[in-house]
């Protein structure tokens, strides 16, 4: 029994032959059946660890090196269950700090780890294209787990997976990203996914954080939450990132709850099916009030379970195949 | 070519040529003869030619005043890493540049008169292209006081700037543009409003938001070149603008030519053909200022090439270590090299397109920086020093930044086919370069 489920998931998850990525730099550049693909793997991977109560042994041999440039919980453990579920080894670095203050290049600290025999690199940093700089410069596949404000893909397609999972498509819902979309890597995933799939988008927050440039892009641009609230399916309240400005863009927390927190009062005049996302960690009474965020319309905790579910699919597609067959494509 | 490496000589009949003397707007083929060093005459009779002297073959080839560059920098004294003088000045004349205006940004800056002497003489050591030292307009380059602009003068400063860094202080621009009038020299600024850029490293933008990168918005170029322009006009002080990118910069300097005021508008070559799109690569070697721009800007820039609003191009070499650009894009430094491509940046995206002919092109990489630095330079006639480039414009070449004399290879251009060789340049009638082909 066990022997026929193994071969019945193997055949579940067959890598197509047309997919011919090695890295995963960011969801701009994919398509949408490769997006689908990838969601659709999440799933079953899911149903066969029965949610971590099982481990496989698909990538068994292989080696995860998690390359942490910043602070990171959610996303490195993430990443590191995701392999250990299927069976492959990690092995963690963190390195606080760009390469200046450390005397090191980044492209020498990754080559470095990359001499230990890894297969996959997991990088954040806080500068935009570092991944891309990696990919260039290292033989093994390299996964961006966040650069600066560029892009963030797993947790974009974490989160369309979870709206997935609710509404069984993305095609026709109007999703509605609010807060710090100038600063968010979590935002432009979602964007580009979103679109991909068919959803309608709005970004939301106040003018200094949402440019106007995004209507180039097919993407609704407000900056009144009250406005659109009857028309969201879907909110997803990114976190405000007080670490990234120079000069504040808007006066005050008080201010930014006032206008654009989620609460029960502003539940009350959502459509009653709305799903409220956080891509976390959140900052209780600033996006969400607790009620909010531990109510009946929060997936966030669904969030972060289908977080491991969509890295399994990644790391899976990337590495589960013989590297020395595929072509240097991003 | 007839001669090996060096010669000694600075007698030479420069035939078969094509002459260009943007000076006085002549394009034709003819002989070109130098004696001791100088300009002796234009198609001599056979009579005129001393026997024996030395000839350059150049047919096929451009023969014109050596280019003349305002927007350059070494980095000795103390970053000899990224170039030395000797290197520098040996890059400037492969790519044809005969004189070399030095930014003085430097550790330590060039804000004294020793270290104005010590520029003078580490170029008369090395003896390539002819080097001209720019002071600090303020004390450290720190932008808060004045230098001793008058002494830096005195040394033989051409002229003062504190780029590649912005004149943020306006109270110290005023001072600066008021100050260096008393000496007739020009200060040349960066236009560039820190607070509204700091932290950027591409220009603001569709790109830009979808790269998440910060922003180098147009209007901190804008306001800065504004502001420039009005404190030009309540001084009477000189300026140079020295690397103009954007739209908004074009169309003010464009109605303040109108108004006769005494400034210059300078523009790096890179921003005359390359725009933010090439970001995408996320390329340190791309990550320069002022910033590649959108294509609308990049238009403007054309345009105000064409109708003269802008008057000097320049290379805008600004040499950087390989390990400094090794570092991811917001830490990596700004600049890219740029003497030994230069003049084929013009000829491959502005002449050989008809954009601009080659009197035009010369006058604003020879003959306009000249004039602007009261040097001599930029014409052919009879008398001036035989400061010349040969340029084999059809040659078609890929650029390959380790064949290059310049000590960095940070040129986002590696592997680009560009069209347009130097052949030879000559210093004083001194044959100083020959290219290996």
């Amino acid at each position: 029994m066990a022997m026929a489920t193994e071969v019945g998931l193997r055949q579940s998850i067959a890598i197509p032959e047309t997919w011919g990525h090695r890295h995963l730099l960011g969801l701009e550049h994919l398509s949408a059946d490769e997006i689908t693909l990838i969601l659709d793997y999440a799933d079953r991977l899911q149903a066969a660890t029965e949610h971590g109560r099982r481990k496989l042994d698909l990538l068994k041999g292989k080696t995860v090196a998690n390359l942490f440039f910043e602070n990171s919980t959610r996303t490195r453990n993430s990443f590191s269950l995701a392999a250990k579920r299927l069976g492959a080894d990690t092995v963690e670095f963190s390195s606080s700090g760009s390469s200046v203050s450390k005397g090191e290049t980044l492209i020498d600290t990754a080559k470095t780890i990359e001499a230990m025999m890894v297969d996959a690199v997991v990088v954040r940093h806080s500068s935009p294209g570092t991944p891309h700089l990696l990919a260039r410069s290292l033989d093994c596949s390299v996964i961006n787990a966040g650069d600066g404000p560029h892009e963030h893909p797993t947790q974009g397609l974490l989160d369309i997976l979870t709206i997935r999972q609710n509404r069984g498509t993305l095609r026709g819902l109007t999703v509605a990203l609010v807060g710090d979309i100038a600063h968010s890597r979590t935002a432009r995933s979602n964007i580009w996914g979103l679109l991909k799939l068919g959803a309608h988008v709005i970004v939301c927050g106040p003018a200094t954080l949402v440019s106007k440039n995004w209507e180039k892009l097919g993407v609704e641009v407000a900056y009144d939450l009250d406005k659109i609230l009857p028309r969201c399916d879907v909110l997803n309240l990114l976190r405000i990132q007080f670490e990234r400005q120079a000069i504040r863009p808007f006066p005050s927390v008080h201010e930014y709850t006032l206008l654009y927190a989620m609460n029960q009062e502003r539940l009350r005049r959502s459509k009653p099916e709305i799903m409220i996302m956080a891509p976390g960690p959140i900052n209780r009474g600033v996006e969400l009030t607790p009620e909010v965020a531990d109510g009946p319309h929060s997936v966030i905790l669904d969030q972060v379970t289908n977080g491991i579910a969509i890295r399994m699919a990644t790391l899976w597609l990337l590495l589960g195949r013989s590297q020395a067959t595929l072509p240097s494509l991003c | 070519m007839e001669s090996p490496i060096l010669s000694d000589t600075n007698n030479w009949l420069i035939e078969n040529g094509r002459l260009i003397d943007p000076a006085a707007r002549m394009d034709r083929e003819g002989r070109l003869l130098v004696i001791d060093g100088k300009i002796a005459a234009l198609d001599p009779t056979d009579g005129d030619v001393p026997r024996g002297i030395e000839r350059i073959d150049a047919r096929g080839c451009i023969v014109g005043p050596g280019l003349f560059d305002l927007a350059t920098e070494f980095g000795e004294p103390g970053r000899e890493e990224d170039e030395t003088i000797a290197t520098g000045t040996a890059a400037a004349l492969a790519g044809g540049y005969t004189s070399v205006a030095l930014s003085p940004n430097t550790d330590p800056p060039i804000d004294t008169a020793a270290s104005v002497e010590f520029i003078y003489s580490k170029g008369l050591r090395a003896d390539r292209c002819r080097l001209l030292p720019i002071g600090c307009v303020s004390k450290e380059r720190k932008g808060e006081s004045l230098a001793e602009i008058g002494s830096l003068v005195e040394a033989g400063a051409v002229a003062l700037s504190d780029t590649p860094s912005a004149l943020e202080n306006t109270g110290l621009m005023r001072r600066a543009l008021e100050y260096c009038s008393m000496f007739d020299r020009y200060v040349f600024d960066h236009p560039e409003i820190g607070s509204l850029s700091r932290g950027g490293v591409m220009h603001e933008g569709l790109e830009q938001l979808k790269l998440g990168l910060s922003p180098i918005p147009a209007e901190a170029e804008d306001l800065a070149t504004s502001r420039d322009l009005r404190l030009v006009e309540a001084t009477g002080g000189k300026l140079h603008l020295t690397s103009i990118s954007t739209s908004g910069s074009v169309e003010l300097c464009r109605r303040a030519k109108h108004r006769s005021l005494p400034f210059s508008v300078g523009i790096h070559a890179a921003n005359l053909h390359m725009t933010d799109n090439s970001m995408r690569s996320f390329d340190t070697n791309r990550k320069v200022k002022p910033p590649l721009r959108s294509l609308d800007h990049l238009e403007a820039c054309l345009e105000g090439i064409q109708d003269g609003t802008i008057d000097i191009i320049s290379s805008g070499h600004r040499p950087c270590s390989l390990e400094k650009k090794m570092l991811e894009i917001d830490a990596a430094p700004f600049g890219m090299i740029a003497l030994e491509t230069a003049l084929a940046q013009v000829i491959t995206f502005l002449i050989r397109p008809g954009i601009i002919d080659w009197v035009t092109a010369l006058q604003k990489m020879s003959l306009n920086p000249a004039r602007l630095l009261k040097q001599p330079g930029g014409s052919l006639a009879i008398g001036s020093p035989a400061d010349l480039v040969v340029i084999d414009a059809d040659r078609r070449w890929t650029v390959e930044a380790a064949l290059f004399q310049s000590k960095s290879y940070n040129t986002p251009l590696e592997g680009a086919e560009l069209y347009g060789l130097v052949r030879c340049s000559l210093v004083a009638g001194r044959k100083l370069y020959t290219a290996a082909f």
